[in-house]
């Protein structure tokens, strides 16, 4: 019999029940939420005069909509009454809430490792797509809709069908200046955005072994830009580091019976997968997207693409679509593009690395005449503090970035944070759909530093072709 | 049985912003999707939350405003329908809107989920029989089709059947508008015998919450 692969490992460990066609009934451990996606699952649960089923599983923050500087209350009033319900729905259910006043509020995404209420081995779902990056943790994590927040509150479970495995495997070591970031929009750009539809993805090779947990989270967050509901990385001492000490994390023997749990969590030796891709790490260099979709994307030494070069009728017309929305010309080389906005920040890539990389570049540089706003927002009031004991705030500020409190910011402009019709963005965030950070918004994802060098340049430049200050 | 016209959508990797902009999702109903599904597709102007929709002005190129299409319950789609964020507001906007079903190559797993627990039903079909689909339904004004969710059939207008497969678990919630939550708690006895065992192996996933533990 074959070995069995991290996912394998994972879903039949939490499979209560299963059903004749093959669905099962799993138990969900942890249950994160937010303010946007909940308030119809609390109201369903209240018309059927239910109750929550283990309320200590859950733990919510407000973060798509909450505002990022501080003279603002809320962005409007839509905006107030979501986060004043999902306070009161945490106050009638007894769910542990992060509020706007707490250092520990921040995008669901960052807090939940960051307190170690996302652990190895555990089932961790939320009303959010990009709920994959806990997979970074050797846990099985993953988007729900209403629906289903819905049911893990009353039941603390969920109907599933087992998803099929995938592996991608990243051979050798990133190049220097060449980050997680590059590495996973290299990854959906060669396998597509639907490339890992219906499967669960490991990530594993050395180049993700040598990722660090903060790395290996910007990884399996955009899994789900890949296709994949859930992303999985398997554990190893990196990982027992990270989340040692953390307010939920076990301690003393508790913490010694997990680490014996913990071990055990990748895949075995001879473990099958359904589908495998494999890649060298050393052909993957900074990217930039160019489009509107994640798979758009091109190495910043490479030119937009020409939609007549190909073949697919489909391809072609998404991709003639997009450089019109876009604004751009096939054959422009990456470096010629000028965004007018900067924004460093986002479930993607908002934690004190990220910071740290961006600053390291930003250093002695101030931000290009050409760019209108240049903003970064941390992950969580906890990077925010972090990040202004090691004094990265005043390089942000004296390059020329506004400095601004944690939540979601402008990856989706449900705040005030966006832009306007037409203007260009340099982005760490996740998604450049049309309309994603602003009506006729045009968004170009990179990695931290390169957002650092668009802005200090005001081009998509090279970020090796700068020294670090 | 569902018998309804069919609009055409000619675009690959529709998103779930697409279908329904992030403003939208700044509601704590379960209505009120509909009138902005496609927003910035369907109207010339921007959209924000709380608009009278009857007095914005439409994009006659957008392909739902053509009187042609104007009753259309069916719509046929592209690759990776769906894909993107999680919103349950998507499948929420297209059935309010009046679509009972979606006909595509391949969904977005969430999105395809999602769909089930809305009366909105998401029909997998292989890419040539979609792009034949695409032909026929361009060439013939009020080109209508009968799905059969019982039989697992699609009938076009040619008199031909095309078949499909839906999960049965999902296939009968979906005829049977089943109150799923009140289906998994009658394994309540299942749950709380997992619940002890899970405990005894992972108690540190079962302490009491942490509070003010800054």
């Amino acid at each position: 019999m074959a070995g069995k692969t991290l996912y394998d490992k994972l879903w039949e460990s939490h499979v209560v029940h299963e059903n004749e066609d093959g669905t099962c009934l799993i138990y969900i451990d942890r249950h994160l939420l937010h303010e946007v996606t909940s308030p119809q699952a609390f109201s369903g649960l209240r018309m059927a005069s239910k109750d929550v089923w283990r309320s200590t599983a859950n733990l919510a923050v407000a973060d798509h909509n909450v505002p990022t500087t501080d003279n603002e209350q809320a962005t409007d009033t839509f905006s107030e009454l979501q986060i004043r319900t999902l306070d009161q729905n945490c106050d009638d259910f007894g769910i542990t809430k992060f509020g706007q006043d707490d250092p520990r509020q921040g995008i669901v995404h960052v807090i939940g490792p960051e307190q170690g209420a996302t652990l190895p081995g555990m089932t961790v779902v939320c009303g959010d797509s990009h709920t994959s990056t806990h997979g970074a943790f050797g846990a099985l994590a993953f988007g729900i809709g209403t629906s289903e927040v819905e049911h893990v509150l009353a039941t603390q479970c969920l109907v599933q069908k087992k998803m099929k495995n995938m592996l991608v495997q990243v051979n050798g070591r990133l190049s220097e200046n060449v980050t997680a970031k590059d590495l996973i929009l290299y990854i959906i750009g060669q396998i597509g955005t639907s490339g890992g539809t219906g499967h669960a993805v490991e990530f594993g090779g050395e180049a993700i072994r040598t990722l660090s947990m903060e790395g290996r989270m910007t990884i399996c967050n955009m899994a789900i830009e890949g296709g994949a509901r859930a992303g999985l990385i398997a554990v190893d001492d990196r990982t027992f580091e990270y989340i040692k000490g953390r307010p939920f994390s076990p301690s003393g023997e508790m913490w010694d019976m997990g680490a014996r749990n913990w071990v055990n969590l990748r895949s075995d030796e001879d473990a099958k997968f359904d589908t495998v891709f494999q890649s060298e790490a050393v052909d993957v260099e900074p990217q930039v997207t160019w489009g509107t979709s994640p798979e758009m994307v091109v190495p910043v030494g490479g030119k937009v693409p020409d939609p007549d070069k190909e073949e697919k009728p489909t391809k072609r017309s998404s991709m003639k679509r997009a450089l019109v929305y876009m604004g751009l010309e096939p054959g422009t080389p990456i470096s010629e593009i000028a965004p007018d906005k900067v924004f460093i920040g986002s479930c993607t890539n908002s934690r004190i690395e990220d910071l740290t990389e961006a600053a390291r570049i930003l250093k002695g540089r101030s931000v290009a005449s050409s760019i209108k706003q240049a903003i970064v927002v941390p992950g969580s009031g906890l990077v925010k503090q972090e990040a202004e004991a090691k004094g990265l705030d005043k390089i942000f500020k004296e390059a020329g970035f506004e400095w601004r409190n944690s939540g979601c910011s402008m990856c989706l402009a449900m705040n005030s944070d966006r832009l306007e019709p037409q203007e260009r963005c340099a982005s760490t965030s996740n998604r450049n759909f049309e309309g994603r950070q602003g009506h006729l918004g045009r968004t170009h994802l990179v990695s931290p530093a390169m957002a650092a060098a668009a802005a200090v340049t005001g081009r998509f430049v090279d970020v090796r072709s700068l020294n670090s200050n | 049985m569902h018998k309804g016209i069919v609009v055409p959508l000619d675009m690959s990797n529709v998103d779930t912003d697409a279908i329904i902009p992030k403003q939208f999702l700044k509601s704590v109903e379960r209505v009120g999707f509909g009138q902005f599904l496609f927003d910035a597709w369907r109207y010339l102007d921007q959209g924000e939350p709380g608009m009278d929709c009857t007095k914005r002005p439409l994009n006659p190129k957008f392909v739902l405003n053509q009187e042609r299409y104007s009753r259309a319950t069916i719509l046929l789609a592209r690759e990776n329908f769906g894909c993107g964020s999680s919103r349950e507001h998507a499948p929420w906007a297209l059935a309010e809107y009046g679509f009972r079903a979606i006909l595509a190559p391949s969904f977005a797993d969430i999105f395809y989920n999602n769909s089930f627990k809305n009366g909105l039903l998401p029909i997998t079909l292989e890419g040539k029989i979609i792009d034949t689909l695409f032909n026929e339904v361009e060439a013939l004004t009020g080109y209508s089709m009968d799905i059969d969710l019982v039989k697992q059939v699609i009938t076009i207008p040619s008199g031909t059947n095309i078949e499909f497969n839906i999960d049965p678990s999902r296939r009968l919630v979906l005829m049977e508008g089943l109150d799923e939550i009140g289906m998994t708690l009658r394994h309540r006895k299942k749950i709380q015998a997992y619940e002890q065992l899970r405990q005894r192996e992972v108690p540190w996933l079962f302490r009491e919450r942490v509070v003010n533990d800054r």
